[in-house]
């Protein structure tokens, strides 16, 4: 073994590992979700290995699309939520001293390193009937009645964001920052007004960003099953609480499973249109 | 530098007043709640709703409540484990892609974009319904199991994209003169991509650490992590014992995440130096 080199050997150790990584835990677990999706339920809970398309069928029910049509606009409002504070705030660092900006961006990063359950739950602490900013409010004499804000869809929605927010950041600064200046100046030269010179030159040279930013906080918002239980009470029943269900306490995983591929389906549509528009390796 | 991009620079020092209220408001919305959880620690009201008078009780007591410690353990044992084996498969993979031709490489490389690409809550059900075919029960291992999966890609991306630039003739130089794979592997290849690997390291390890929906599905009753104990505490009220480890894991978290940033920048400053003196 000594001195002589056999190259075919190292690429079985060195990939070796990845790929029966990826087979036995991406691959076959996607495809038993397929599997899943196509048996029948059982009344105890189970699965019975007998073929039906009844879970893609019961995705029509009139419940389940409300659910789905809540959970897009909930999504689609923290999208571009995101991308209203997101925009200005990667532009005001972008625009900083080259020096700055690391810091800047660091302390954009360093919220999403805490975990986000003792991040959302210190929002909980805040927005509670008794919390913080009710008796802030109260002392001051602003209200006289505490507000109700935790446990209300206002909140699952500013969890989102919170959550969401340093995704839309990093891509939006990144594409502001490979703005050619000289097109600026060049429209500035041309007379055109700092509005115009936004709207008709930076917007759409940042679009790649825009569409990362929107991608990168539309599609894992679908998921984010925990937030609305924490923040909304789980009174409001979005997609992704839906499956959790199905598979802890509905205990309908054919079902579940229906759900998850539609949401694959929906995240695959969603990136095949942003490949057209921009490259992947934009959402870093 | 060019002269007109200097001047362009100082154009562009003047800070808005304005824009930067706007900063500072955006990063009062990201500190605040973690600030409160901060400063809810010292409280000395066992009902974690208002603040009543200051104590580090809390810091002490936590110590009793068992099943938030055991959490805790648990989390670093997951993120722990889940990192050191991220890092040697990842690591791994991204030389090996860098070094070989092969067919199945284009596959290999695709595939290690879909744990990253499918939503997070569809990755958890899919683990959670292959553990149970194969009658793996949910614990520990399944815990470490599924966030190897879905921290691995992310090492493995990481490194590649460091390495994709250096030269291949240091490591044909140590064959030539004797080394073996291993020996040109360990002593030549590794030291070049170190800042790649413990990117990616640190990369794996904050996402461990971070993970709630993958963990949700795939863990046990035994074997919760310390955000799924929080996450089940919140709606019948957490005490402040909570709050005080919590503050101990963002120092601890913080401060790491410091290390790491400053050992990296080193690391690529040390090369640069060297690059400059060839």
């Amino acid at each position: 073994m000594k001195g002589k080199s056999r190259p075919d050997l190292p690429l079985y150790v060195m990939l070796g590992p990845t790929f029966l990584w990826l087979l036995i835990f991406v691959m076959i677990p996607l495809f038993n979700v397929i599997e899943i999706s196509f048996l029948t339920k059982n009344p105890s809970g189970g699965i019975d290995f007998r073929f039906s398309v009844e879970s893609y069928a019961s995705l029509f029910k009139r419940d389940f699309m409300l659910i789905m049509y809540r959970s897009f606009a909930l999504s689609l409002q923290t999208a571009v939520l995101c991308l209203l504070i997101g925009y200005p705030f990667a532009y005001v660092i972008a625009n900083m001293p080259r020096d700055y900006r690391k810091y800047f961006l660091l302390f954009i990063m360093l919220p999403f390193w805490i975990n986000s359950v003792i991040r959302i739950y210190g929002w909980t602490t805040l927005l509670r009937m008794e919390g913080v900013i009710n008796t802030l409010l109260l002392t001051l004499g602003i209200i006289s009645k505490p507000l109700e804000m935790l446990y209300t869809d206002g909140a699952t929605l500013l969890g989102m964001v919170y959550e969401l927010l340093p995704f839309a950041v990093l891509p939006l600064y990144a594409s502001i920052e490979k703005l050619d200046v000289s097109l600026l100046e060049a429209a500035r030269d041309l007379g055109a007004t700092k509005a115009r010179t936004f709207l008709r030159v930076i917007f759409p040279l940042t679009m790649p960003g825009v569409f990362a930013a929107s991608l990168q906080t539309f599609i894992p918002s679908l998921g984010l099953f925990y937030i609305s239980e924490m923040m909304g009470g789980g009174s409001t029943m979005y997609i992704g609480n839906l499956i959790k269900n199905q598979f802890l306490s509905a205990r309908n995983w054919p079902l579940g499973a229906a759900l998850s591929l539609f949401l694959i389906l929906i995240t695959l549509i969603l990136l095949k249109l942003y490949t057209k528009v921009g490259k992947l390796e934009d959402m870093a | 530098m060019n002269p007109e991009i200097s001047i362009h620079n100082k154009k562009k020092i003047e800070f808005h007043p304005l824009s930067m209220l706007y900063a500072c408001l955006v990063y009062l919305f990201l500190y605040l709640p973690i600030v409160i959880v901060i400063v809810f620690s010292f409280n000395t009201s066992k009902v974690n709703i208002k603040f009543q008078g200051f104590t580090t009780d809390w810091y002490f007591r936590m110590f009793d409540n068992s099943r938030l410690m055991e959490s805790f353990y648990n989390t670093l044992l997951v993120a722990g484990a889940s990192t050191v084996i991220s890092i040697v498969i990842g690591t791994l993979c991204a030389v090996g892609l860098y070094r070989f031709e092969f067919k199945l490489k284009s596959l290999i490389t695709n595939s290690l974009y879909i744990p990253i690409a499918i939503p997070e809550i569809v990755f958890g059900i899919a683990l959670l319904v292959f553990f149970s075919s194969i009658h793996l029960k949910t614990g520990l291992l399944t815990l470490i199991l599924s966030h190897v999966t879905f921290s691995m890609p992310f090492v493995a991306i990481t490194v590649r994209s460091r390495i994709a630039g250096f030269d291949r003739s240091i490591e044909e130089a140590a064959r030539d003169l004797g080394a073996n794979e291993f020996r040109t592997f360990m002593r030549v290849t590794l030291p070049l991509i170190m800042p790649g690997v413990i990117a990616g390291g640190m990369l794996a390890l904050t996402l461990s650490l971070d993970d709630v929906v993958i963990s949700f599905f795939t863990s046990g009753p035994g074997s919760t992590t310390m955000p799924l104990y929080i996450l089940g505490l919140v709606k019948k009220g957490v005490s402040p014992d909570v709050n005080a480890l919590s503050t101990l894991v963002i120092l601890g978290t913080i401060g790491i995440m410091v290390i790491a940033q400053v050992a990296q920048s080193r690391l690529e400053q040390n090369e640069g130096g060297n690059n400059s003196e060839n």
